[in-house]
């Protein structure tokens, strides 16, 4: 019956597998070309990734040290704080999810469904029970946010805004030695743990730091914004390899000498100092971009600067910016890697203390190749859900 | 009446906004400056208690290290200041080398990203997205530890056609020794060069007095080109002899022999600067509205010249700013040689803060020196941006 109503579209326009292998790929002599070469490169190194994956590389020594790599030193017997902890953020995601992201079903499911998908590399069971149990609390917690109405959204705001302190609260724990939760040096935190944790404090804190540089920088009053371009401009215009060694070596030079802070404290200043540079420029951006209208529309109004600046311009400059913001933080996540150069144990520290293992030695590319796919992994997921969220949202533009 | 409206003006000190303004400022400023004397004098303290004065006169003391790899006479009793030239040096030459290269392919890349070739278009956005995502330091160590260094040792070399061999101790490549003509060739390159910067501004000349678009480029660099090949040729006796890199016990004698520190930091950089210039390259040319594309070819113009003469121009002012930072990434990057062990100007300072103590004279000093480079870099890139900006009215 509707065979019969379909109107096929003219010969030329009617897609066939031919005619788009002629179109695409060999329309000219030098697209022929450049497809044969193309397509030589892709089986050369398909070929020789999967020789070398399933054939040469010893994944032996990624299964053996799995908990290295993610939590470092950290005592096994303590473990289970890291998963409370995880577990909390993973319902405040699901409720998150559940609250502004209800269409958005793929990205939903993908972010539920990853710890179970863990559980297919070779952990114990102990922490495959556990990551199973992050799914389940995430989904109960995207359960509730969907049926709950709009007066949940408040809880998970604050809950978001403890959650690093009671992350950090859990990890390092406050109980002398033999209560329920000893404390952990920061000296043991490492792997995916240490890089995790350097990214969020230099984000959060960079944050208000780069907002008032920001500020500052298109202030009125020149000796802040003489100060505020030259820091930003000075923080810019160096390596930040420069300003790691300048934290771990000249930090405990500048503060009084009966204060002392430890090293993972002093690369998360590092971080925080070097990212708030950066941020500042994007957030100008972002300032740039608002018309004066709104200025003068607010000052019309009666608000005076500081009230202009807080409910008017900066709520609009910062949504403006949002991508640019997950670009940032990614950005921060590959380069914290750098901290492993001032010898702590971050995922890159920690492949050097296992390529130090007699039993390992020589195994650079398979080591190397395994924290390569954790960076990749973790930066594209993120570009791709912030991607799909801001489409779904709607946030950027307006 | 007339005296309220005088008290009004006369407002009281603490309410009058510009006076305010100043207080604030001075008060900043002193508020500033109180926690720089602070650090300061925290520093001495803590710098006296271990004994040290600040002062740079350590750097004319003997270095007493070698460094694997210099372009000027260096040896373990030279200075520390001399090495640290050393460093400086091989850092410059990383970033030209990174900055060139890493803008061919970046160019390649773009270009490909946009291939109506579904095949080129793929392979190119798939490259982007993998090198994007990772971190630099982990893809530097991987081509060092995990390529160069793994590479057969140099008694199995791989050669590669045109006499490149590839060991773990070195990339050896053939290299041109001078000869006893080599000075006037030398000679005649620079008359190829005036040569061709005459061509230069005769042909701007001709193209402001006709309006035509002669391939000013082409020709400036067909003329020095055609002139090196006339010297080459001329003279009695070829100016360089190529030295050809060959296997001779453990070692590989002749030619050049990069060493798998600077191929692993220069293949790093660039594969991964390339495909953020890439994306810059990409988003510049789309920039160019299609409609400036269609009314350049119902003008009459080909697409080569529609290329050359409404596409590039255009996208180039929008490539440019982006491009700067992407070199000045490439710049700072470049100090990421000490994870791989080449000895840039940061591994040097570090090193002989590691010898002296003296943490706080090597950092300022490198931060300085990374300062200058970046200022440089954008100092030109301003300039040349400034020459190719759109004029408006």
């Amino acid at each position: 019956m509707t065979q019969s109503n379909t109107i096929l579209p003219p010969l030329t326009e009617r897609s066939g597998i031919i005619r788009w292998v002629r179109k695409n790929l060999f329309g000219s002599w030098l697209d022929a070309f450049l497809t044969i070469i193309g397509a030589f490169i892709i089986y050369w190194a398909v070929k020789g990734l999967f020789t070398w994956v399933f054939t040469v590389a010893e994944w032996q020594v990624v299964a053996t040290n799995l908990r290295l790599f993610i939590i470092g030193q950290y005592p096994l017997e303590q473990a289970w704080r890291l998963w409370v902890a995880l577990a909390f953020l993973m319902f405040l995601t699901g409720n998150s999810l559940g609250i502004w992201a209800r269409k958005s079903y793929f990205a939903t499911i993908l972010l539920l469904a990853f710890p179970v998908l863990l559980t297919l590399f070779p952990f114990g069971d102990e922490p495959r029970k556990w990551l199973i149990i992050l799914t389940i609390v995430g989904v109960i917690g995207w359960g509730i946010g969907r049926t709950a109405s709009e007066k949940l959204s408040r809880i998970v705001i604050f809950g978001w805004v403890i959650s690093l302190p009671i992350f950090i609260l859990l990890t390092r724990g406050f109980t002398p030695e033999d209560g329920i939760m000893p404390i952990v040096g920061t000296n043991l935190w490492g792997g995916l743990l240490l890089t995790f944790l350097l990214t969020v404090v230099g984000i959060i804190f960079s944050f208000p730091l780069g907002v008032l540089l920001a500020l500052g920088r298109r202030s009125e009053l020149p000796a802040i914004r003489f100060a505020s371009i030259l820091y930003i401009e000075l923080v810019r215009g160096v390596p930040l390899i420069t300003v790691f060694f300048m934290a771990q070596l000249m930090l405990p030079l500048f503060l009084p000498p009966n204060i002392t802070i430890d090293r993972v404290l002093r690369a998360m200043v590092a971080v925080t100092l070097f990212s708030a540079a950066y941020l500042a420029e994007n957030v100008r951006g972002g300032l740039q971009a608002i018309p004066k209208g709104q200025f003068e529309a607010a000052h019309a109004l009666g608000l005076n600067g500081l009230q202009t600046m807080y409910f008017i311009i900066l709520p609009q400059a910062l949504r403006l910016i949002i991508p640019i913001l997950v670009g940032q933080f990614i950005a921060v996540f590959k380069d914290t890697a750098l901290v492993a150069i001032v010898g702590l144990f971050d995922l890159v520290g920690i492949a050097k203390t296992v390529l130090a293992q007699p039993d390992f030695l020589g195994l650079q590319r398979e080591v190397y190749v395994f924290i390569s796919l954790i960076y990749w992994v973790l930066s594209y997921g993120m570009s791709y859900l912030s991607q799909q969220l801001e489409i779904k949202l709607g946030v950027g533009k307006r | 009446m007339q005296e309220s409206l005088k008290q009004k003006r006369i407002t009281a000190f603490w309410r009058d906004e510009r006076i305010l303004n100043i207080l604030g400022q001075v008060a900043f400023i002193l508020i500033l400056l109180f926690i720089a004397s602070l650090i300061f004098q925290n520093m001495r303290d803590g710098l006296a208690r271990q004994g040290i004065i600040l002062s740079y006169s350590f750097l004319s003391g003997i270095s007493g290290f070698d460094i694997s790899e210099s372009l000027i006479e260096y040896s373990r009793t030279s200075s520390y200041w001399q090495a640290y030239q050393v460093g400086l040096l091989n850092t410059l030459s990383v970033s030209i080398v990174g900055v060139i290269a890493s803008t061919i392919f970046g160019v390649i890349l773009g270009v490909a990203r946009l291939s109506t070739n579904f095949l080129i278009n793929r392979l190119a956005a798939f490259y982007l997205e993998l090198i994007r995502n990772l971190s630099l330091l982990v893809f530097l160590i991987f081509w060092y530890l995990g390529v160069f260094l793994k590479l057969p040792r140099v008694r199995d070399a791989v050669v590669w056609p045109g006499d490149i061999f590839l060991t773990n101790r070195g990339v050896g490549i053939p290299w041109g020794l001078p000869t006893d003509s080599y000075p006037t060739f030398r000679l005649i390159l620079l008359i190829g060069i005036v040569l061709s910067f005459i061509v230069f501004f005769a042909l701007r000349a001709y193209s402001n007095r006709t309006g035509q678009a002669p391939l000013t480029t082409l020709w400036t660099l067909l003329t020095f080109i055609i002139t090196a090949i006339i010297g080459w040729l001329v003279l009695p006796e070829r100016p360089l002899t190529f030295d050809i890199p060959a296997v001779e016990g453990l070692n590989i004698s002749g030619g050049k022999v990069l060493s798998p520190e600077f191929m692993a930091l220069t293949s790093g950089l660039v594969l991964y600067t390339s495909a953020f210039i890439g994306e810059v390259v990409r988003s510049g040319i789309l920039s160019v509205s299609k409609g400036q594309v269609e009314a350049s070819h119902a003008l009459g113009l080909n697409s080569f010249q529609t290329l050359r003469l409404i596409v590039f121009p255009q996208a180039l002012r929008v490539i440019i700013p982006p491009l700067t930072s992407q070199y000045l990434n490439l710049i700072k990057n470049s100090s990421l040689a000490i994870a791989v062990g080449y000895p840039d100007v940061f591994y040097i300072s570090n090193t002989i803060q590691n010898q002296t103590g003296r943490a706080v004279e090597m950092i300022s000093m490198v931060m300085l020196t990374y300062l200058i480079f970046s200022l440089i870099t954008s100092l030109f890139m301003n300039w040349y941006n400034q020459r190719i900006k759109l004029v408006e009215r």
